[in-house]
């Protein structure tokens, strides 16, 4: 394929993303027991889009399950079909199946196994009434009516009466410029065509203009095509499906040549090539009856002949030739019709590569570090506060900080499509264990970095499955204890002091803090006399391992892989942390930056390197006396801070750059905390300033270092290593005894 | 030290770019060259290998030095005015090499260049891939792929 063709079907997938997503809206709304037309249509019309551009792509599989789709819906659209919650529900599957078809499609990969299952499952809604999927003549009738451009179809059909039989159709095809512009071609749609039926295709070039006068961007040509073949009208019309916008396109049955009264003829040939000279307007019409379809095969029949006779009855004057024309105006308005109601205005959006997004963002980062190295030799200067260049570059700050809030603004995207992928997790997985689960949303526009938000996608499915597999109890169990059968989980976001925060609960039994307990012994991850808070005891559920072997009870599952979600969590710089409540729910809030480009940090001095310190992870900072030292170990320290022990870890010893020194008395201590709530003191020799830093990743270049989560480049040029306090700990508690043998001496 | 003696149109040339390393002269590719850069402080990166000297901030990126003296089993380059960081690239891998200092841009018809003798014992054999001699030198001829510090990537 191509690459324009290429770049087009991309486009296409996008395209589908955001039907999904209005699709799996309007499905919500019907859920929620709105019940009117326009739901309804906004449903229809997004399947309906969907395998419009599939057809043009050739993707078969896709076609074939939105048009099987589509055909449920429209009993529905049509009031055939009573919307009952089963019927919703099923909805639901076939929109994420649906989902599921346009990612094989656009991976090439196999499609989903269910889809059959659902589909039938879909069609026996219908009962005996519903067509089935492969089109007859019968079907054709019927599901005529709700073709949204049916107007003319409709005329058609009522001139034809139930058993004629066409032979054919005669196809008058003209694109307008537009056609092209959008990157159509029309012999893409000819050789289509030719593949479902035999044609004879004709090439009307007459009103091409003298090249001096040729608009390269007009079309001028158009195309009359004889089918004939065991081929129905609507799939004729399906190739020119997506196209029906931007060009005219008419049809005209053939019917059988045998029941064709002969006397009528002349005076259909002789009418309407006529009526051609006569009046332009109507040019496009009286082609469909000029010599191009009288020629191929005789059309004069039944119906037609009823029209001749049926029309001095309606209308005293016209000639059945005018009879015709009015017959074919509708479906010559029609293209201008559907211009009139597109499905959505196109908002005022523009669709940007990420990659040049990413530049931008990266010039930005330059643009503050050139911005700090200037502040900086202008202090270095010595200039007065209160000169211009100062002031000059304190606007530029502002200025910069500005531009760097609005840069990121682009990167953030709502979380909702997240969070429609959640409600799907959430219907897949109550129906596997056979729970009734609904799932509320909120604050689904609030914006989070792109990033952040495809890096959640897992941890969050992890939590939700968590919510309705083992916080939920069963619908039995919760009948008795007198809550609703239906459990809910709570799936919001909203920002707070800067933070994005992410809250996934249930109104389930609350964490059996005692089941925890028990297995966190029998793990051996505690001692059985160990005091631990209600807090703490929550928090085992993170740890590596902790209950993923025999599930005593549904609750004791839960924990199951959350070590995963916790450090996938902290690699994107956020913390997570639960509230439970027995009998009443529980609650994992996640809370994450808002961008993984800049960073609020604490710039520290360390054996004369400068290191940052993100300020999210530092409680308070103090200054250490000999008093608040008690030596642990051999070789470890801990600091008395308001009554607790904290564990002491020197971060020139732990990052290797100097030995472990004998007195801390004097030194500054950074107390951090930790998602678990674990507080450790990080010793530095002093704290620089407080600023924002550009987050510049070491993983490309050279890798991970244990304990540095990035690196940045200060306003001297020089690179400072961003540290990542809790990862530091963690790898560092181990060697703190080899290190700090010479300071117990 | 001008080369204008040598024979440049060789039809299978290589051009490379001569430096030393204490007493010794090693070169590399001059395709994989970047640009030359005078010595800046590199930050030093904990727990990371003797031979990796730290990262330097390269227009807003930052930039593994290798110090390739330390890498080839040699004493560490002292790191002063005089050194300088040669920027090369290997795949998608940019790092800094920092060498004593640049000697010279030689231009050698491929036939003159032969294997290493294989003397497994030593170190920094494995980051030879081949040996030339220009006026009476001996030229070693970095395999730069081994030289890079793979291994903290491998390692993480």
């Amino acid at each position: 394929m191509s690459d324009p063709m290429a770049e087009i079907k991309a486009s296409f997938f996008i395209e589908c993303e955001e039907l999904l997503e209005s699709l799996q809206d309007a499905l919500s709304d019907l859920d929620e027991g709105a019940d009117d037309g326009e739901t309804i249509n906004v449903v229809f019309r997004a399947v309906h889009s969907i395998k419009g551009g599939a057809g043009a792509f050739g993707l078969d599989a896709l076609v074939a399950f939105a048009h099987r789709f589509e055909t449920v819906l429209d009993e529905l659209r049509a009031g055939r079909l009573d919307l009952t919650p089963q019927a919703v529900k099923l909805f639901f599957q076939a929109a994420d199946l649906l989902a599921d078809e346009i990612r094989a499609a656009r991976e090439g990969s196999p499609e989903p196994e269910a889809a059959e299952e659902c589909l039938q499952a879909l069609e026996a809604l219908l009962g005996d009434r519903g067509p089935s999927h492969t089109a007859d003549a019968e079907d054709e009738v019927e599901a005529a009516d709700f073709q949204p451009m049916g107007l003319a179809l409709d005329l058609d059909f009522d001139f034809t009466p139930e058993d004629a039989s066409p032979t054919g159709f005669t196809l008058q095809f003209r694109p307008d410029g537009a056609l092209y512009a959008s990157g159509n071609e029309p012999l893409q749609l000819l050789r289509a065509l030719a593949e479902i039926a035999e044609v004879s295709i004709m090439t009307d070039a007459e009103a091409v203009p003298p090249l001096d006068a040729l608009d390269p961007e007009e079309n001028h040509l158009s195309w009359t095509v004889q089918i004939t073949g065991d081929v129905t009208e609507e799939e004729i019309r399906e190739v020119f499906e997506f196209v029906e916008d931007v060009c005219q396109i008419d049809i005209s049955p053939i019917l059988d040549t045998r029941e064709m009264p002969l006397p009528e003829l002349p005076e259909i040939d002789g009418e309407p090539s006529g009526f051609t000279e006569e009046d332009e307007k109507f040019e496009p019409e009286a082609e469909v009856n000029g010599p191009g379809s009288v020629n191929a095969a005789p059309p004069p029949t039944d119906d037609i002949a009823k029209i001749a006779t049926e029309a001095p009855a309606r209308t005293p004057d016209p000639s059945p030739a005018e009879q015709q024309a009015e017959a074919a105006k509708p479906s010559a308005a029609q293209p201008a019709a559907s211009n009139t109601t597109p499905a959505a205005e196109p908002g005022a959006t523009v669709r940007v590569d990420i990659e040049r997004i990413d530049r931008l963002v990266n010039l930005v980062g330059e643009l503050v570090i050139n911005q700090a190295m200037l502040a900086q030799s202008v202090a270095e200067a010595g200039l007065p506060p209160n000169s211009a260049v100062n002031t000059g570059l304190e606007a530029f700050m502002m200025l910069t900080r500005d531009i760097q809030d609005s840069v990121m603004m682009i990167r953030a995207q709502p979380v909702k499509p997240l969070f429609q992928r959640m409600a799907r997790i959430v219907r897949e997985a109550s129906s596997a264990i056979g729970k009734d689960v609904r799932l509320k949303t909120e604050g689904e526009t609030t914006e989070v970095d792109k990033t952040v938000i495809e890096r959640l996608a897992d941890p969050l499915t992890h939590m939700i499955r968590n919510a309705v597999d083992h916080g939920l109890e069963s619908p039995d169990m919760r009948e008795a204890i007198g809550k609703p059968r239906e459990g809910i989980v709570t799936l919001s976001a909203h920002h707070r002091s800067g933070r994005v925060v992410i809250e996934v609960s249930d109104d389930g039994g609350g964490i059996d803090r005692k089941k925890v307990f028990e297995k966190a012994i029998e793990k051996g991850f505690v001692t059985p006399d160990a005091q631990l808070s209600d807090n703490e005891i929550d928090n085992l559920l993170f740890l590596p391992g902790f209950s993923t072997a025999d599930q005593v009870s549904a609750l004791s599952g839960r924990g199951v892989g959350m070590d995963v979600v916790k450090s996938s969590i902290q690699s994107l710089g956020g913390r997570i942390s639960i509230t439970s409540e027995p009998g009443k729910g529980s609650c994992f809030s996640i809370s994450l930056p808002l961008t993984l480009a800049v960073l609020d940090g604490m710039v520290v001095n360390v054996a004369g390197e400068t290191l940052v310190v993100p300020l999210s992870s530092i409680l308070e900072t103090a200054t250490l006396t000999s008093e608040d030292i008690r030596a642990l170990g051999p070789s470890t320290n801990v600091i008395h801070l308001r009554g607790a022990f904290v564990p002491l870890f020197d971060l020139g010893a732990e990052l290797g750059y100097r030995a472990p020194k004998r007195s801390y008395s004097g030194d500054v201590v950074l107390l951090t905390a930790q998602e678990d709530g674990a507080r450790s003191a990080l010793v530095v020799d002093s704290i620089l300033e407080q600023r924002q830093v550009v987050i510049k990743g070491l993983q490309q270049s050279y890798g991970h270092i244990p304990g540095v989560a990035a690196a940045t480049i200060l306003g001297d040029g020089q690179i400072a290593l961003i540290l990542d306090p809790a990862d530091l700990v963690q790898s560092a508690s181990g060697n703190t005894r080899a290190i700090d043998l010479s300071l117990a001496g | 030290m001008t080369e204008d003696t040598m024979p440049k149109t060789e039809a299978a040339e290589v051009e490379l770019l001569s430096f030393r390393l204490g007493d010794e002269e090693y070169s590399v590719d001059i395709m994989s060259v970047r640009e030359i850069r005078g010595w800046t402080r590199a930050t030093p990166l904990p727990h990371a290998p003797a031979f990796v000297r730290g990262v330097i901030n390269l227009r807003g990126t930052v930039l593994p030095v290798v110090d390739l003296s330390i890498r080839l089993g040699m004493e560490p380059v002292a790191g002063d005015a005089r050194n300088v960081i040669i920027v090369v690239q290997v795949g998608s891998q940019t790092a800094g090499l920092l060498v004593d200092a640049v000697s010279d841009i030689l231009a050698l018809p491929r036939s003159e260049m032969q294997s290493p003798p294989d003397l497994n014992a030593d170190i920094s054999q494995r980051y030879i891939s081949a040996l030339t001699i220009v006026e009476g030198r001996m030229i070693r001829i970095l395999d730069l792929t081994s030289v890079l510090p793979q291994e903290a990537i491998e390692a993480a």
